[in-house]
């Protein structure tokens, strides 16, 4: 048995560069019914750009400590901030703990953190300094001495997109980017980067390309938080993992799909961001045609990266658009109005936005989807800002039961049967159906039965980032788009940006209003309804 | 909301619940199992807020069986905790004189419909939990070793008695070294001669370490004693010297590896209602509790009484 140990020694992945996860299968430790242990991250160092930002002080470091209080991440983690900031290690930490504390999941431990911060490193610095670009690569090589960090590093780059070439190329230049072998094994290097992965499919293959010759593609890490979320992956156990739905989930049984993310806010700060880019570039791009592609995919063979992606980009390229865009699509800007009780001001009354700006705050869309399992049943897309409510969901909506043996007055409150996915708030399922009404006469209504998903109210149901941060960490890459989801999302979505461009202005809808009329005269034309928000 | 039910029947139990759900508008949907605690009115408080505080996680309904004095006469007391605590429902029952012996009858028409059952011992258990009262109905029954004065004679016992859908805390509290003994080892290493185990005199999870390190690493590994608190260190000889795991103060570890700066892990003991959490995460048989209890029971044996080739000889 010894002997069988030692040969454990030393395993190598074949290739550098390609993600190596933890290697389980040769530590006697670990066995696939031992449900308890969970995966922890080998080694490393998390460097991080653009640490000032709200996404890292809100998101990012706070699941850092939350991963290391459920003992998930590895002993002598470090974390390296880089920004322009004149600061020293202290500070950089100083502000981690404030983050942490403020916004982390799990409660706060003094030793946890202690241990923690000691791993805690800050280099100042612009993207164009050659100087302090060399200095990172120090400190993080110090850090492999100091903490046995085996040099692997990912690179998170939390930072505007025009940046990214400049980055990449300094972490090229310093060597930061190219893992040096040692013992038949190379250490790994990660970078990980946010959406917008471009703004059309051109800038999307250039934003592509400046990260294709330094980093492989398997080491790219995409995040669309929305794919670390609970109810997200629950989509594929509601489909794949049941028999009760898979048989009606078709053109047979489903009069058409509606995918809606809402947002009861405005664009707040991120004026600079979003004016030219909008609605649909901001969020139909990327999560809603990413929750199209779960619900519409077909089985995939596992429940492994290469399989899912399969089946994502089959039913992507499938994706067709209304023959005339100006029937098929509707857009809308908030103008001022009442929302929630509060009196805010319209989209170009926004600090920061032109006054003649006509960036949409509001995108539907009717998709069709090409293949024997659609054919004919149209995708409602919709995103918004300054709706009622802040809700996102997938409902499908059945058709009307082909005959109803109750007198016309008996089911005149009886609407279509539903399915709704609730992704958030309020996690779950809603399944909606006819019901008898208590009483003497014959009458049937719509009432709803109601999952509310297990994990939703608990403390310990991890946040979308701390999930995908341990899968950056470990190399695990099913919840991560790659590059060809992004050109075809890219693809369905470029053609309605140059229709729209060329065509319309956005329409007026009053802020706390459910959207432009020209989106409910859409659905009005094929006689349907979006749902209320 | 808090209902009480003097000398009451499970009849009228499953009225006034029925009653509360109406007038919440059903705060009872979406259970996930019934959680049965074996109790007695001294640790009841702890165990139920334990239960309650995992019920997040898992929202169940908690039936808490206390025994009340023997001698009166037989007599099923209720009280009902709705909407307090969180998701979910506890239920104590009371149960005076022979009911006692009876209470399976109680708890039967209480269990949630459709939902797996769980049976918990906070403290004291029969030998053998599958045929304990209130054992046979769950699948998945919970016991704790580190209740008892002698933790090693009860796991024992429990080894004899193993029938799939057994564990016990002390093996859940094993999950963090676990998992940090299972990283450690991810990253390549010399071959290992030996382990050791040590912790305080009395502490199963550290027995259950040892046993299992045993098992899966074919190697002798040992288990001293040392002041404590609970286990303070993991250890294995190499042919390069020794990659140690110690933790002195309960809160934090160190990663000692020969050649490689020493590294540190925040490492701490969990509190009760996290070890429910984790116990209540997965319904099915732990296999490699069963087997790590096997091999624990195989060693601790007395060599004499356990030597039948001595006795062929």
């Amino acid at each position: 048995m010894t002997a069988e140990a030692g040969e454990t020694v030393g395993l190598a992945p074949a290739n550098p560069g390609v993600i190596d996860s933890a290697e389980p299968s040769a530590n006697p430790l670990r066995d696939p019914r031992d449900r308890r242990i969970p995966r922890v991250a080998g080694p490393c160092v998390l460097v991080m750009f653009g640490v000032t930002g709200d996404l890292a002080r809100k998101k990012l470091m706070p699941a850092v400590y939350d991963l290391a209080n459920r003992g998930l991440l590895p002993p002598g983690f470090s974390l390296v901030g880089y920004a322009r900031r004149d600061w020293a290690d202290e500070d950089f930490a100083q502000l981690t703990y404030e983050s942490v504390k403020e916004h982390a999941r799990t409660p706060f431990r003094e030793n946890v953190w202690e241990q923690l911060s000691e791993g805690v490193r800050f280099v100042q610095g612009d993207f164009d300094d050659d100087a302090a670009f060399d200095r990172l690569a120090q400190t993080v090589r110090l850090l492999d001495a100091e903490r046995g960090t085996g040099g692997n590093y990912a690179f998170y780059l939390s930072i505007p997109p025009k940046f990214f070439p400049v980055v990449v190329q300094q972490l090229k230049r310093s060597g930061l980017s190219s893992p040096t072998w040692e013992r038949a094994r190379a250490p790994w290097r990660r970078v990980v980067i946010e959406k917008p992965f471009g703004h059309d499919l051109a800038s999307a293959r250039e934003l592509n390309a400046t990260l294709d010759g330094v980093f492989p593609p398997e080491s790219v890490f995409r995040i669309d938080h929305y794919l670390g979320k609970e109810t997200v992956q629950n989509i594929l156990a509601l489909r794949f993992a049941n028999e009760m739905y898979e048989p009606i989930w078709n053109r047979s049984y489903i009069d058409h799909v509606q995918i809606t993310m809402a947002e009861d806010i405005g664009i707040g700060g991120r004026a600079g961001y979003y004016d030219g880019i909008g609605a649909a570039r901001d969020v139909i791009q990327n999560h809603l045609l990413q929750l199209l592609a779960l619900t519409a995919m077909e089985e995939p063979v596992a429940f492994d990266a290469d399989s899912l992606r399969t089946e994502k980009q089959k039913v992507l390229s499938a994706v067709r658009l209304p023959a005339d865009l100006s029937l098929g699509t509707a857009r809308g800007q908030y103008a001022a109005g009442w929302q929630g009780g509060i009196p805010v001001p319209g989209y170009l009354q926004e600090d920061g936005i032109p006054a003649d700006s006509r960036t949409e705050t509001y995108a539907a869309l009717r998709l069709g989807v090409d293949t024997r399992r659609w054919a004919g049943v149209p995708f409602y897309l919709r995103a918004g800002k300054r709706l009622p409510r802040r809700m996102t969901e997938i409902a499908m909506m059945f058709q009307r039961a082909p005959h109803l043996p109750f007198a016309a007055t008996d089911t005149k409150e009886l609407g279509q049967n539903a399915l709704v996915i609730r992704i958030q708030p309020d996690e779950g399922i809603t399944v909606r159906f006819g019901s008898k009404v208590p009483g003497t006469a014959m009458e049937v209504r719509d009432v709803n039965m109601d999952f509310a998903y297990g994990e939703s109210f608990t403390e310990s149901s991890p946040e979308a980032y701390e999930r995908l941060l341990l899968d950056v960490l470990i190399g695990d890459p099913p919840l991560f788009p790659r590059q060809q989801e992004v050109e075809l999302g890219w693809r369905i979505l470029d053609p309605v940006e140059n229709f729209w461009a060329e065509h319309t202005k956005p329409e007026q809808y009053a802020a706390g209003s459910a959207g432009p009329p020209s989106a409910d005269a859409m659905m009005a034309r094929d006689g349907r309804a979006w749902r209320r928000l | 909301m808090t209902i009480d039910l003097t000398n009451t029947s499970t009849g009228a139990i499953h009225d006034a619940l029925t009653q509360v759900r109406r007038r919440m508008g059903g705060p009872a949907s979406g259970m996930v199992l019934t959680l049965i605690i074996v109790t007695n009115e001294e640790a009841q408080y702890d165990a139920v807020r334990a239960a309650a505080h995992a019920g997040r996680e898992h929202p169940s309904r908690v039936l808490a069986v206390i025994p009340r004095k023997p001698r009166a006469e037989s007599r099923l007391d209720a009280e009902i905790r709705v909407g307090e605590t969180g998701p979910g429902e506890t239920i104590l029952l009371r149960l005076y004189g022979p009911l006692a012996q009876h209470a399976d009858s109680v708890v039967a028409p209480l269990l949630a419909p459709d939902v797996p059952v769980v049976t918990w011992w906070p403290d004291e258990v029969s030998a053998s939990p599958v045929t304990a009262a209130l054992g046979a109905v769950a699948q998945r029954r919970v016991t704790d070793a580190a209740s008892n004065d002698l933790p090693r004679d009860m796991l024992v016992r429990l080894a004899e008695a193993y029938r799939p859908g057994d564990t016990d805390l002390s093996w859940t509290r094993a999950t963090p070294w676990r998992s940090l003994l299972a990283a450690t080892l991810d990253q390549p290493h010399p071959a290992l001669l030996t382990g050791q185990v040590a912790a305080e005199a009395a502490n199963p999870t550290a027995d259950l370490i040892a046993a299992w390190l045993r098992l899966r690493l074919g190697v002798p590994v040992t288990r001293t004693d040392s002041a404590g608190p609970g286990i303070t260190s993991v250890s294995f000889e190499t042919q390069d010297g020794e990659i140690m795991l110690c933790r002195p103060d309960g809160r934090t570890a160190t990663l000692s590896w020969p050649g490689r700066p020493d590294r540190r892990v925040a490492l701490h003991r969990r509190d009760i209602a996290d070890l429910i959490a984790e116990e209540l995460r997965r319904l099915e048989p732990d296999e490699l509790y069963g087997e790590t209890l096997r091999e624990l029971a195989r060693d601790v044996e007395p060599v004499g009484a356990a030597d039948p080739a001595g006795t062929v000889a």
